[in-house]
């Protein structure tokens, strides 16, 4: 599963973006999404997924299921 | 116009129309700033006293950066980009997801910039306000974790309106990996945000930091904060830039630690201690303001202030502005310069103008301090007597607001070594229109009620009479006179009439530091 953005909650604050290893996320209007094509979940990268680690509102960079669980190849 | 507007003007009219300096003090005027200066050496804010207080490299530094120094709060203004959205750390006195047009507060801003765009609104202001003499990044979350897009808007501002100074406001995580990068720029003024050096008390405060890719919490989160803040501040001071220290004081978490802060910064050479009360409103959806956690009253910060005085100056006349302030202090000017509005105007950046506006203000001031010393003599009558008295000022050292009219009123300590400013008290308006409002004047005696007098260029009848049923005496007499030099005066008959039992000198109790959106006034 790719991690995805709640846009509702987002502030639009940047820095998610910088942090992402797979430079899967974008700013789209005003909040920012992740491209679930790319998002790892940070796996082999980091010990957390970043965007969750550095995101200023809680529960808003969340697990999105309709995509399958990474698979590290 | 006071006499001393009157030369100003004149100076103006005999200058080569560089620029139109009476215009421009008209435009001071017309802003709500405040009072004057105070009674020299580390008063209020420490930088007050001017040259003769302080090492001339110092003073070259700070004679007008608005926030570095009380002196020039009251003439230079200051902006601030918001370049720098991401934040490193959460803090539980910010909530990121609130900005409101009427919001008044650190953090909050309504448009985040490109560095192209900052700079294009740092020559737009600096053409409008030529007194805007300090270009500051305070986020709205961290500068230093947006490090590419703040240097970046350092380096376009520095190439363009070279005079103008470079500032930065940091939470310290990130610094001390920065420090090279800020000196390369010549950034000489940093402020570092440290409101505990005991990880025990900075578990309360700070939830989280991210930190070597992880998000850290509790105590562990807490002892890097400190330990990097304090190399930070010792990284700056060896390298000779200024460093202010920004506390927030937070009643019952990190009151009575914030005096061990002060040590802790005051011995790694910071050069100013800026202490300010919680901004706690339930609105604001903090972790603070939905908790309860309650913000300090104005005596006791004026008490923790106080105490924390002595070797290190302490500032005393932060408005806790907006991370894309433009204007003087205390007052906010960003709804003229949005993205949209600064693309349209036209920019002259006019350094000789600049300059020229510089000299009259070092004249003002000068007259000023002149002032003051005619009053110093006779004030051993007060012995231990210590009285605090509110003015309602638009600037230039004199009473020369409407009581009705003030948005704020500076505090002075009169006592017997003279007169010292020690903060402001926010009121908002109490009068919109000619009419007052009872409810209102309830608040003015509230936020000035630890103060035996109130200092005014006029008032009616009605909130006259309850001023003085409060107790507080209201002064109308000395309108369009200096501030200092009146209100020693007014202190000095004020002590022959204790010492001739006339009155009899008590004490005042305490007053409330207003929270809240403030009210913007057209």
């Amino acid at each position: 599963m790719a991690y995805k953005i709640i846009g509702s909650q987002c502030t639009n604050c940047t820095a998610c973006e910088a942090l992402c290893p797979n430079t899967a996320i974008s700013e789209k209007g005003n909040t920012f999404v992740i491209d679930p094509a790319l998002c790892t979940e940070c796996i082999g990268h980091f010990d957390s997924p970043q965007c969750v680690a550095i995101c200023p509102v809680d529960d808003t960079c969340v697990i999105d299921p309709a995509h399958p669980r990474y698979q590290p190849s | 116009m006071t006499d001393l507007g009157q030369e100003l003007s004149t100076m103006t009219a005999n200058s080569n129309g560089a620029v139109d300096v009476a215009e421009i003090m008209q435009q001071v005027a017309e802003h709500k700033g405040c009072g004057t200066s105070s009674e020299g050496g580390k008063a209020s804010c420490g930088t007050s006293g001017g040259p003769e207080d302080m090492p001339p490299e110092i003073w070259e530094k700070v004679k007008n950066h608005p926030c570095y120094s009380e002196e020039a709060h009251h003439h230079y203004a200051r902006m601030h980009v918001a370049v720098a959205p991401a934040c490193n750390i959460q803090c539980n006195y910010c909530n990121r997801k609130y900005d409101c047009a009427n919001e008044s507060r650190p953090g909050v801003v309504s448009e985040r910039l490109t560095p192209q765009q900052a700079s294009r609104k740092v020559l737009a202001v600096a053409s409008t306000i030529p007194q805007m003499t300090v270009l500051g990044i305070a986020g709205p979350g961290d500068p230093l974790a947006n490090p590419a897009k703040t240097f970046e808007t350092f380096r376009l501002i520095s190439e363009t309106a070279p005079d103008i100074k470079l500032c930065i406001s940091t939470n310290g995580l990130a610094l001390p990996d920065w420090v090279d990068e800020i000196a390369k720029y010549k950034v000489d003024h940093v402020t570092i945000t440290i409101n505990m050096v005991d990880p025990e008390i900075g578990q309360h405060i700070y939830p989280w930091i991210f930190w070597e890719n992880k998000r850290l919490t509790g105590y562990e989160a807490a002892k890097i904060l400190t330990e990097r803040q304090l190399l930070g501040l010792e990284m700056l001071t060896e390298r000779g830039i200024l460093a202010k220290i920004n506390s927030v004081m937070i009643p019952g978490i990190n009151d009575k630690h914030l005096i061990e802060v002060n040590k802790a910064v005051k011995s790694r050479g910071a050069f100013l201690h800026n202490i300010m009360p919680l901004i706690s409103a339930p609105e604001h959806g903090t972790v603070f303001g939905l908790n309860g956690q309650r913000g300090p009253t104005a005596q006791e910060l004026k008490a923790l202030q106080d105490n924390c005085e002595g070797e290190m100056n302490m500032m005393r006349h932060c408005r806790q502005c907006r991370a894309d302030a433009v204007g003087l202090l205390g007052e906010d000017r960003s709804a003229e310069f949005t993205t949209d509005k600064i693309m349209e105007m036209e920019v002259n950046y006019d350094s000789v103008g600049r300059a020229a506006y510089q000299q009259t203000v070092e004249a003002e001031r000068q007259a000023k301090v002149a002032a003051r010393k005619e009053e110093l003599e006779g004030l051993e009558a007060a012995q231990d007597i210590k009285v605090l008295v509110a003015v309602a000022t638009k600037g230039h050292g004199v009473i020369n607001e409407h009581f009705g009219h003030a948005k704020e009123f500076q505090v002075y300590e009169l006592s017997a070594t003279g007169a010292k400013f020690v903060g402001h008290r926010r009121v908002d308006l109490y009068c919109q229109g000619g009419f007052g409002d009872e409810d209102s004047l309830e608040t003015v005696i509230k936020a000035i009620n630890d103060c035996h007098a109130v200092f005014v260029a006029k008032i009616g009848g009605c909130p006259k009479a309850d001023l003085a049923a409060a107790g507080i005496d209201p002064v109308d007499q000395y309108a369009h006179e200096y501030i200092e030099k009146s209100a020693l005066i007014w202190f000095k008959d004020y002590l022959a009439k204790v010492a001739s039992g006339e009155i009899t000198h008590v004490e005042r109790g305490d007053a409330e530091i207003r929270q809240g959106a403030l009210i913007s006034v057209a």
